[in-house]
């Protein structure tokens, strides 16, 4: 019936003698469910890129509406690297991100081919990085919370770039909070269910025969990766 | 074709199996854990008729008030606050209490595994947190009721909803639960319909309520989301100013319409999708014939959902959008006139020169027919600009909707109701009341909701608590309408329970449908079928020879 998964290990739902504790018993096979899990993530996944797409489509619009408030507001992103400005927090935690997708790939491949150790020592460090994203993440909130640059009726910045009051400048940062935000409990989410991975990892309950959670969160978290790849220009780099 | 087995007989069956998912497991702990989708279906089904029950009340009372010109009930006073407390939250129970969940989570969730011959849905213990979800929303929105009041309108339109003092942003948050309650619902259902359909069943071997109900899904899944994070924005807007609704602080509250339909236009097919899911199955199995135009009916159910995408700006004529929008969105409105009409006209050709027999559940799909055919035709005149400048936010507003999601989805879930109770109990309902019931219904409805239509062509808006005088005989004609479908739903509570009280006595097959649900026992085994189910002929094959079970 299925002919797109080609990844998937062959002996897994064919020898009848042996039946696989994680084998649900509505399914015929271990093949069946795993294309259906895997469909059924494809699916959140759909719901999650929606979920953020109405707030890139308010974000659009708003940035249509104050043009100039918006582009002003984004300097306040950036540091001072040498006398330039640079989105410094933006681009490091960029290339923190992308790491930890090639560490999870490769944690995903440590389970599928029964390599346990590997299997952990990947995922512990996929979630390191996390926490590294996070932590970067609140020393750059910090920042904007002591400057002041906080969201709708909390807005309270002093300097003369950005008078409080003007439209547009607190709702660049209502924005800017909200969407990062949001991004930000998702990557707190995917920390919780690599933990939990890493757990079940040592435990020995991953093999060839079944991987499905590890490529399930996998595929999760590539799509965290992937929204902060359109966070970082929308918000950094707009001109 | 025999004709439908009606009496306690259990004629050519096999003898009943003593064990069943009704009675495999015993207490209300084992209900609760449950992941078999029948329970979650009986469990749905209950949730969703005790919402029923409430917004219905809140109807009752929205009919009373308007009994006369004055502000009163029974004598008491009635204020404006009071009867905008009362609409909201006949309007936010019924639509996001109700019809949405009610169809999906209650009897697609009992029949839509048994019509494709597998065990279970594709991931059971989702359909049970999407259960307790609806619980949770359930609670959150009853709680704002009790806390507080919402006056809003179940649409919360900005600038009124950043502005009021209500318990707006409880009522919204139950409602984001509930939209999460619905997105796991459609996505169990895609998945379950894309990999678990019996040996041999392609996807045009399907049962037509299986392709309603997997357009249904769809839009589930692709629109909810959008409501869930405009949701979000209106509470930000409400806690921190955050600036895109309100236009004291730069925002623009035209946008939140925008928003709001763009999830709550493809919502309204959510509602109609499953009642035209539930009619596919009634017409052909009254009728005795093989369904008129399978394929045409399927791809009608696909391409409402996807028109369903492009249409929202219907809901803003006068909301100040550019004249080019509105002309390109009414002309897109017409399309769904066409996939609706093909419908319509392949449920009537099926019909024609069959073998019509008029139990319960037939009456309830004429019904439809006629009630949708109405609610679907008076879509046009809104759809159509210069008719709908006269007619926005008046009573024909009301009554077409009503025609629709009432008088065609509801219509069809009692229909359908009737129809699988069998199934799902094990019981056969007394048919004469549940005939007088039928009529009941129509009655009333059309008692309700058709004066109605002449109120808001004479300029009677909607949302007001009080009138002009000459209103008056209209509007006491549907407040008395409103009586006689309280009374015919009392009746069919009073049908359908009373079955309850007797021995399991409903044959496996008692209308002779021909679709795998059918094909186990009444009511069935925990695992739904004792041997995997392989499919031996295309659904709706009415010829005497095919069916010899």
């Amino acid at each position: 019936m299925s002919t797109t998964t080609t990844d998937v290990p062959s002996h897994g739902g064919h020898g009848e003698h042996e039946h696989n504790p994680y084998h649900q018993h509505h399914f015929t096979t271990m093949e069946q469910q795993f294309d259906t899990s895997k469909l059924g993530m494809w699916l959140f996944i759909v719901t999650e890129i929606l979920l953020f797409g109405g707030l890139f489509v308010g974000f659009g619009l708003m940035q249509h509406r104050y043009p100039r408030e918006f582009i002003e507001a984004h300097e306040h992103l950036k540091q001072l690297i040498g006398g330039h400005p640079f989105p410094l927090y933006g681009a490091v935690n960029t290339i923190v991100l992308l790491v930890s997708s090639w560490t999870m790939v490769m944690g995903v491949n440590a389970a599928q081919t029964n390599q346990k150790d590997k299997t952990v020592r990947y995922l512990v460090i996929t979630i390191l990085l996390a926490c590294v994203f996070l932590v970067i993440k609140y020393v750059e909130y910090s920042h904007k919370f002591h400057d002041g640059l906080l969201p709708g009726k909390f807005y309270s910045h002093q300097a003369e770039d950005l008078i409080k009051g003007t439209y547009g400048y607190h709702t660049f940062f209502s924005f800017y909070f909200m969407m990062t935000g949001l991004h930000g409990i998702h990557v707190l989410v995917g920390i919780v269910l690599l933990s939990w991975l890493a757990m079940r990892a040592r435990r020995g309950d991953f093999t060839s025969a079944y991987y499905t959670p590890v490529d399930l969160v996998g595929l999760y978290w590539h799509v965290v990766d992937m929204i902060w790849i359109y966070l970082f220009p929308l918000y950094y780099l707009i001109s | 074709m025999e004709p439908a087995v009606t009496s306690g007989a259990r004629i050519g069956d096999r003898p009943r199996p003593k064990k069943n998912y009704l009675n495999e497991t015993k207490g209300i702990w084992s209900w609760m854990t449950t992941v078999d989708h029948k329970r979650i279906g009986i469990m749905y089904l209950v949730g969703t008729l005790v919402a029923f029950l409430l917004g219905g009340i809140f109807a009752l009372l929205v009919r009373l008030t308007l009994l006369t010109p004055q502000h009163t009930m029974f004598g008491m006073q009635v204020t404006a606050e009071t009867y905008n407390r009362f609409f909201t939250l006949h309007g936010a129970i019924m639509v996001f209490l109700f019809i949405i969940p009610s169809i999906p989570g209650s009897l697609t969730n009992f029949v839509l595994p048994l019509m494709l011959g597998a065990k279970d849905v594709a991931f059971p213990r989702l359909n049970l947190a999407s259960f307790y979800l609806w619980i949770v929303g359930a609670i959150m929105a009853i709680a704002s009721m009790i806390i507080g009041a919402v006056d809003t309108g179940w649409t919360f339109y900005t600038p009124y909803s950043t502005t009021t003092s209500g318990t707006v942003t409880l009522m919204t948050a139950a409602v984001f639960v509930l939209g999460f309650s619905s997105i796991f619902t459609g996505l169990n259902f895609i998945a379950t319909v894309h990999k678990l359909r019996a040996p041999g069943m392609g996807w045009f071997d399907m049962p037509l309520f299986v392709w309603g109900m997997y357009s249904t899904a769809v839009i589930q899944v692709l629109a909810t989301p959008v409501l869930g994070i405009t949701l979000v924005l209106l509470m930000l807007e409400r806690v921190f100013q955050i600036g895109i609704f309100d236009s004291r602080i730069g925002g623009d509250p035209v946008l939140f319409q925008h928003f709001f339909w763009f999830y709550s236009h493809p919502a309204v097919y959510i509602m109609i999708l499953p009642g035209m899911a539930i009619i596919s199955e009634l017409i052909p199995t009254f009728s005795r014939k093989t369904i008129f135009g399978y394929r045409a009916i399927a791809y009608a159910s696909v391409s409402l959902a996807l028109v369903s995408f492009i249409v929202w700006g219907h809901h803003m004529f006068v909301a100040g959008q550019s004249q080019l929008a509105t002309v390109v969105f009414s002309a897109l409105t017409f399309l769904v006139a066409i996939p609706s009409g093909v419908k319509v006209f392949n449920w009537l050709t099926t019909m024609y020169q069959g073998n019509i027999s008029l139990e319960s559940p037939m009456l309830y799909a004429i019904a439809f027919l006629m009630l949708f055919a109405i609610g679907g035709l008076t879509g046009i005149f809104l759809g159509t600009l210069s008719t709908d400048i006269h007619l926005t936010d008046t009573y024909f507003v009301v009554a077409h909707f009503h025609y629709v999601m009432m008088g065609s989805t509801v219509t069809a879930f009692v229909g359908g109701l009737y129809y699988w109770w069998p199934k799902m109990t094990g019981r056969m309902y007394n048919e004469k009341w549940g005939q007088v019931t039928a009529v009941l219904w129509f009655i009333g409805f059309n008692a309700t909701f058709l004066p109605q239509f002449i109120l808001g062509s004479r300029g009677m808006p909607r949302r007001y608590y009080n009138y002009l005088d000459q209103f008056q005989p209209l509007h006491a004609f549907s407040t008395v309408g409103s009586w006689i479908i309280g009374l015919s739903l009392f009746m069919t509570a009073a049908v359908l329970l009373a079955s309850l009280r007797k021995p399991a006595d409903a044959p496996d097959n008692p209308w002779g449908g021909t679709t795998m649900e059918w094909q186990t026992s009444s009511p069935p085994i925990t695992h739904n079928f004792e041997d995997q189910p392989v499919l031996e002929h295309e659904p709706y094959d009415y010829r005497p020879k095919a069916v010899t079970h």
